[in-house]
């Protein structure tokens, strides 16, 4: 049997800040539309995982990057256009970050940075991505105000929208409800139910329920350690290999 | 029950040694404001003769004309707008050079250089900062002076460009660190967020960065320019102290080469001279006051646009 080629693929990788080992040797791969989910405990690398995928970690002077991540075949770590890489990965973090620019301009910055102008062309853009991003009905009134001044949940929805802007094939989400509403959480996880058509999401979580009712497959990382990656229904059934799975998504870890 | 004793029976040197500390503090605070009313009232009682008087100062010529002959016997005249126009070319000029240097300095500092750098840049610029202005003016009226007469062949070098840059020298230590506390205070997650939409650095910082701390740059730009204007003993010794107006109506508009003379530096090289309570000592006065109000509304201005940032 010939294997589905697989979007994104991690082999041994191994991350340190400074002295300190934050990720040890993980090795998983996702497949294309693939919803994938990875949970775990605070401090466990997560963050760190996701901002070696799109290269942030660059900006971290003191991180230092050890094995192989491949979006399609191609090493990250040896991108020759770096920006444009940048764009195939969409990322939403844990706090809503509104740029201090409008509601439109948010969404409308990605594009206009590599060289869209067109005022129609950017107009149904912005429209395409709030619509996909369940806003655009409370906002279509009001796109010149500033992003800042949406509430918390409408500010995520916008990042959603913002990180749709470029196009992305992979959609990295962070954590993306700490600081929202169930309400507005359940509005978009269908959003999200959506987008599998169109691209390959991972979505690192800190409600356990959430990997059960949206990912096809579930990591479970714990102090940079990768402990399982399986089926999602398998890891929540309770017949999981390792007895920490079990532990953890029955809320008895620790 | 004998947990909650002691606080209910306090020895009463307690009760009472604290409500002293407290109203020590009160007055500590208090009195800082007391000393501004009183510094500017002392101004104002010193110039009032002057100013309603009966042998009053013409207002409108005092801020027009450009004839300033405060020591003459005959006919004294004092018409400060040259002085008003050499303190406003020293300054202009001065934020010219000091605006484009301290602002770029402060974005190198904050998002371009390693750690390392950056703290032995921070350093050295507080101690720029720490320069006493009298050295400042040693400085200009030794090393500018000879580098102006080179450079641009001027007959002297104590020139309105000079005082220019020995002002620019001392603001942009302030505009620096103000700067860099700007842009200091826009969050990390900002950069990265921007960062990750693939867009290069100078984009995301033309329009995320500079737009989200653009109150605290423009904060330290006003507190440099206040800076250059109150300055004194540099600017006394660097610009060459002849009463002249360096502005004209052809291009390039201000001549850099001209010695001119400012407002706190006629204060300084004059007030020693004159009789107390003469009307040339009661016209400096006037001066005194004008400047108060300038840099006060700078400062003012200044206050605000920093407050509109904690504000938000
Ligand atoms: N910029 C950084 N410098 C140093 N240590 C960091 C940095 N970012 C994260 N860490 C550390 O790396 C570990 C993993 O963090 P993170 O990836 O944010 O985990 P998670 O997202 O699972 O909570 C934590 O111990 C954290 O303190
Ligand atoms: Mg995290």
């Amino acid at each position: 049997m010939v294997a589905q080629p697989s979007k994104l693929n991690v082999d041994s990788l191994t991350v340190w800040y400074g002295d300190k080992q934050v990720l040890n040797g993980i090795s998983f791969d996702i497949k294309p539309n693939e919803i994938f989910s990875v949970i775990g405990p605070a401090q466990s690398g997560k963050t760190t995982l996701l901002r070696v995928i799109n290269r942030t970690i660059d900006f971290t002077p003191n991180a230092r990057v050890r094995g192989l991540v491949e979006v399609d075949g191609e090493d990250v770590a040896h991108v020759k256009d770096i920006y444009g890489f940048r764009r195939r990965i969409g990322m939403v973090a844990p706090l809503p970050v509104g740029l201090p620019l409008s509601i439109y301009d948010n969404v409308a910055f990605a594009p206009r940075s590599f060289g869209l102008s067109k005022r129609e062309e950017l107009d149904e853009l912005v429209e395409r991505c709030l619509t996909q991003a369940a806003l655009w009905d409370e906002v279509k009134d009001r796109l010149n105000t500033l992003g800042t001044k949406l509430s918390g949940g409408q500010q995520q929805r916008l990042t959603i929208a913002r990180a749709l802007s470029h196009q992305p094939e992979i959609l990295c989400l962070d954590e993306f409800s700490i600081a929202i509403d169930p309400v507005t959480t359940m509005k978009i996880e269908d959003v999200l139910k959506e987008l599998r058509q169109d691209m390959t999401i991972i979505l690192v979580t800190n409600l356990i329920q959430q990997a059960r009712r949206l990912a096809d497959r579930t990591m479970f990382l714990l102090n940079g350690d990768l402990i399982e990656v399986d089926d999602t229904e398998k890891m929540f059934s309770g017949v999981a290999r390792n007895p920490k799975t079990n532990a953890f998504v029955a809320g008895t870890f620790g | 029950m004998w947990l909650t004793m002691p606080l209910l029976h306090r020895p009463k040197w307690k009760v009472v040694g604290e409500g002293l500390v407290e109203w020590l503090i009160r007055i500590c605070g208090v009195s800082a404001v007391i000393f501004v009313f009183a510094i500017f009232f002392f101004v104002f009682w010193e110039a009032k003769g002057i100013l309603f008087g009966e042998d009053r100062l013409d207002l409108w010529k005092f801020l027009t004309s450009e004839e300033w002959y405060p020591a003459s016997e005959s006919n004294p005249r004092y018409g400060a707008s040259a002085l008003i126009a050499g303190t406003a070319s020293v300054t202009v000029l001065s934020m010219l050079i000091a605006v484009p240097f301290g602002l770029g300095a402060a974005l190198f500092i904050s998002e371009f250089c390693g750690p390392r750098l950056k703290e032995v840049l921070k350093i050295t610029i507080e101690l720029l900062a720490a320069i006493p202005s009298v050295v400042w003016g040693f400085i200009g009226i030794t090393i500018m002076n000879q580098l102006v007469m080179r450079i641009f062949g001027a007959p002297i070098g104590l020139t309105v460009l000079n005082g220019a840059i020995i002002l620019a020298l001392m603001s942009v230590p302030i505009i620096v660190s103000i700067g860099e506390d700007a842009l200091k205070a826009v969050p990390d997650s900002y950069r990265e967020a921007a960062i990750g939409l693939g867009v290069t650095r100078w984009q995301m910082l033309y329009r995320v960065l500079l737009p989200a701390a653009k109150n605290g740059l423009l904060a330290a730009v006003l507190l440099g320019v206040g800076r250059a204007i109150g300055e004194t003993m540099a600017v006394l010794m660097c610009t060459g102290h002849a009463v002249n107006n360096p502005f004209n109506t052809t291009f390039p508009f201000l001549h850099p080469l001209d010695s001119v003379r400012t407002l706190p530096a006629t204060i300084a090289a004059e007030l020693g001279e004159t009789a107390q309570g003469s009307q040339h000592y009661q016209v400096l006065f006037v001066i005194g006051l004008l400047l108060f109000t300038i840099t006060f509304v700078v400062n003012m201005t200044a206050d605000l646009v920093v407050k509109g940032i904690k504000g938000k």
